[in-house]
C-alpha cells in the first residue's frame, strides 16, 4: 500500500481575477521509503501540492490518504496532531526561530510531546549530530551560516523521527557546495527509512531521487 | 524544552518591546495604588482626627425649649417640658448594637457658681473620660485626683487671679487649683472643672446629669445608626451629631475619591489599549513563527498558551512594577495632600495582592483576541513566505 495517496486532487484560489486552478486533478502515489523531487516553474503548483501534503491546505476536491488515514477528514486540531506525528518539515528560508538555539530550535516539535526534558534533549543532540551540527548546539541561528541553518532546518524535521519529511526548495538559498551537501543529507534520510518528498527548481537535485514529478500547470506532465 | 521556554525566550529577545509593555500597563497598575492608596491614607487621617478631636455623639435632655443663642451670643430661651438624663441611663449607651464603636462616654453636670466676686460655670465631669476625648488639652499642672481638687480654665484663670496650686473658696468648700488649662479658643477657657460626683452634690444635682458628650471610633462607624440606637434607649434625651465639619472633609474626600477612580479606569483603559495594540502587533509580526509552530504540529491551544503565557509573565511584572511605584508616588504626595503632619501611608495586603490581580487580569483579557488571531492564523502563511 502506498505511503500518500491523492486522486483527483484540484484546489483553485478566487482572486479579483476571477478563479486560478492551481492544481487541476492530480493523481500522484507516492511509496513508503521513495525520494521523490517535484519540478515545475514557477506557478507549476508544486508548493500548493506540498501544502496540500502537509495538511496545512484544503483542496476543493480530490482526496489525500498518507499511511491510511483521509487526512481532510480530519477536523483541524486532529490534522495538527497529525503533523507533529507522521510529517517533519523543511522551509526554504529554514524558518527558524531567532530567539531560540540550534538545540531549541531542533527541540521545536518536541515542545508539545509529553516527554522527559533530558530525553528531549538528547533527541535534539542526536538529530543536530547526524547533519553534522553536534558542535553549534548552543548557536543562535543569526551565528550560524545558511548551509548550518538548513541543516538545524532538518534536524528539527527529523527529531521526531516522522514517516514522511516534505521539503520546499531546501538547497534555494545555498550556493552550489552546500547544496549538494544537503541533498546528500537528504538521501542518507531516505537510505535510512524516510519518505522525502521535494519541491525543487533545480534539475541537479533530480539525480538524488528515485523518481521526479514534473508539474505544468498544475497538471503532472511527466 | 516546553511551551514556556517559547514564550520567556521570545519575552527575553524583544527586550524593548516588552518593556514598554509592561510600562503601559504598570503606569495603569500605579495610578490606582497611587490614587486608592492616597485616599485610604487621607480618609484615615480624618478618621483619626475625628478620634482625637472629641466627642460626635451630643446627648442633652429632651425639651420644647427653641435656642436663643447666635454667634455665641446668648438671648437666653424659654424652656418648658424640660426633662432630665439620670446618670444611670448612660449605662444603656454600652447596650446599643454599634457599642463597639463607643470610644469614651463623657457626662457633664453644669452650673452656675460664684468664687469670690465672679459668677462662674462650674462643670463636674469625668476626668479620665474627659481628658480621654479632649486630648489636645494641654494642663499646667496637673489634672485633678481628689474631689477638692480643680482644674479651671485659661480666661477664668486670670480672672479670678489663680493658678496652680493656690486655694479657691466655692460655697464654703476649699478647692485646690491642681491645674490650668491652655488656651483652647473654646468655651472650656472659661469654666472651672471639678470632679462629677462633687459638682452633682454642690450643685444638688445628684445622679443627674445635665448632658454626655460620647465619642466613637470613627474608622467605619455608623454615626447615624449610633445617634439612633442611643436615641432609642434614651427615650428623655435628645441624641445630636456632631460631625458635620468632619462630614464635609469626607463628603470632599469621597468626590476625590470618586474622582481618582476615574481618572484610574481612564488610565487603565489606555494601559489595556497598550497591551492590546502591542501584542497585536507581535502577533502580526509573528506570522511566519507561528505558521511554523502550526505546521510542525502545534494545536491552536498550544499557540494561545505561548500568547498568553506571555502576557500573563509581563501583567505579573507590571503589577509588582506598579504597586511600587504607585506606593512610591503615593508616599511622595501624601505630605503635600494630607494635612496633617502625622498622616502616613495605609500598607494593606489587598491592594498588593489586587494590583497585581488587576494587572494580570487585564493583560490576559487585552491578550486574549490577539491570541485567538494568532491561533487562528492559516498556516499556510509560513509557506506562503518562502
Amino acid at each position: 500500500m502506498a505511503m500518500i495517496e491523492i486522486s483527483g486532487l484540484k484546489k483553485n484560489y478566487t482572486s479579483g481575477e476571477g478563479t486560478v486552478e492551481a492544481l487541476r486533478g492530480l493523481d500522484i502515489s507516492i511509496e513508503a521509503g521513495e525520494f521523490i523531487t517535484i519540478m515545475g516553474q514557477s506557478g507549476s503548483g508544486k508548493s500548493t501540492l506540498l501544502s496540500v501534503l502537509g495538511g496545512m491546505n484544503h483542496p476543493s476536491s480530490g482526496e489525500v490518504e498518507m499511511d491510511g488515514v483521509k487526512l481532510y477528514l480530519l477536523n483541524g486540531e486532529k490534522l495538527a496532531d497529525f503533523r507533529a506525528q507522521k510529517l517533519g518539515f523543511v522551509f526554504q528560508s529554514f524558518h527558524l526561530i531567532p530567539y531560540l538555539t540550534a538545540i531549541e530550535n531542533v527541540m521545536l516539535p518536541l515542545a508539545i510531546v509529553a516527554m522527559k526534558s533530558d530525553a528531549k534533549k538528547e533527541a535534539a543532540r542526536r538529530a543536530l549530530e547526524r547533519v553534522g551540527l553536534g558542535a553549534k548546539l548552543d548557536r543562535l541561528p543569526n551565528q550560524l551560516s545558511g548551509g548550518e541553518q538548513e541543516r538545524v532546518a532538518i534536524a528539527r524535521a527529523i527529531v521526531n523521527n516522522p514517516q514522511i519529511l516534505l521539503a520546499d526548495e531546501p538547497t534555494g538559498n545555498l550556493d552550489s557546495k552546500t547544496s549538494e551537501d544537503v541533498m546528500t543529507l537528504f538521501r542518507e534520510l531516505n537510505d535510512a527509512g524516510q519518505t522525502v518528498v521535494m519541491v525543487t527548481h533545480n534539475p541537479d537535485n533530480g539525480r538524488y531521487a528515485d523518481r521526479t514529478i514534473t508539474l505544468r500547470d498544475g497538471m503532472v506532465v511527466q | 524544552m516546553k511551551l514556556h521556554t517559547i514564550s520567556i525566550n521570545n519575552l527575553k529577545r524583544r527586550k524593548a518591546k516588552m518593556a514598554f509593555l509592561t510600562i503601559g500597563l504598570m503606569v495603569g497598575i500605579a495610578t490606582i495604588v497611587s490614587l486608592v492608596t492616597l485616599t485610604r491614607s487621607m480618609s484615615s487621617d480624618i478618621e483619626k482626627k475625628m478620634d482625637e478631636f472629641g466627642a460626635n455623639i451630643l446627648i442633652t435632655p429632651s425639651s420644647n425649649a427653641l435656642s436663643m443663642n447666635y454667634g455665641g451670643i446668648s438671648l437666653g430661651g424659654v424652656a418648658f417640658d424640660q426633662r432630665e438624663i439620670l446618670e444611670k441611663d448612660l449605662a444603656q449607651i454600652k447596650t446599643i448594637a454599634n457599642h463597639m464603636n463607643v470610644s469614651a462616654v463623657a457626662p457633664k453636670v453644669l452650673g452656675g457658681v460664684k468664687v469670690g466676686n465672679h459668677d462662674v460655670m462650674l462643670v463636674g465631669v469625668n476626668f479620665d473620660s474627659e481628658l480621654k476625648m479632649k486630648q489636645w488639652w494641654q494642663i499646667f499642672g496637673e489634672a485633678p485626683k481628689a474631689d477638692n481638687e480643680l482644674l479651671i480654665g485659661s480666661d477664668a484663670s486670670k480672672i479670678l487671679n489663680v493658678g496652680p496650686g493656690d486655694s479657691v473658696n466655692i460655697k464654703g468648700e476649699e478647692f485646690k487649683v491642681s491645674g490650668v488649662l491652655d488656651q483652647t479658643g473654646s468655651q472650656d477657657d472659661a469654666l472651672v472643672f471639678v470632679a462629677l460626683k462633687k459638682a452633682q452634690q454642690m450643685l444638688g444635682k445628684e445622679g443627674r446629669i445635665t448632658l454626655a458628650e460620647v465619642a466613637a471610633l470613627c474608622s467605619g462607624c455608623p454615626i447615624g445608626d449610633m445617634v439612633t440606637q442611643i436615641a432609642e434607649k434614651l427615650p428623655d434625651a435628645k441624641v445630636s451629631a456632631v460631625q458635620q465639619v468632619v462630614e464635609g472633609r469626607l463628603k470632599t474626600l469621597d468626590q476625590f475619591k470618586r474622582f481618582s477612580y476615574a481618572i484610574a479606569g481612564v488610565v487603565v483603559f489606555i494601559g489595556s489599549l497598550v497591551v492590546f495594540v502591542t501584542m497585536m502587533g507581535s502577533v502580526n509580526e509573528r506570522t511566519v513563527e507561528i505558521g511554523v509552530f502550526r505546521a510542525i504540529g502545534f494545536r491552536k491551544s498550544h499557540i494561545m498558551r505561548i500568547i498568553l503565557l506571555e502576557a500573563a509573565l509581563v501583567s505579573i511584572l507590571a503589577g509588582v512594577l506598579g504597586y511600587a511605584v504607585g506606593m512610591g508616588g503615593a508616599g511622595l504626595a501624601l505630605p503635600f495632600m494630607a494635612e496633617s503632619r502625622s498622616a502616613h501611608l495605609v500598607w494593606d495586603a489587598t491592594i498588593a495582592f489586587g494590583s497585581v490581580g488587576l494587572a494580570l487580569a487585564l493583560g490576559l483579557l487585552a491578550s486574549l483576541y490577539p491570541a485567538q488571531h494568532a491561533s487562528r492564523m492559516d498556516p499556510t502563511e509560513a509557506l506562503r513566505a518562502l
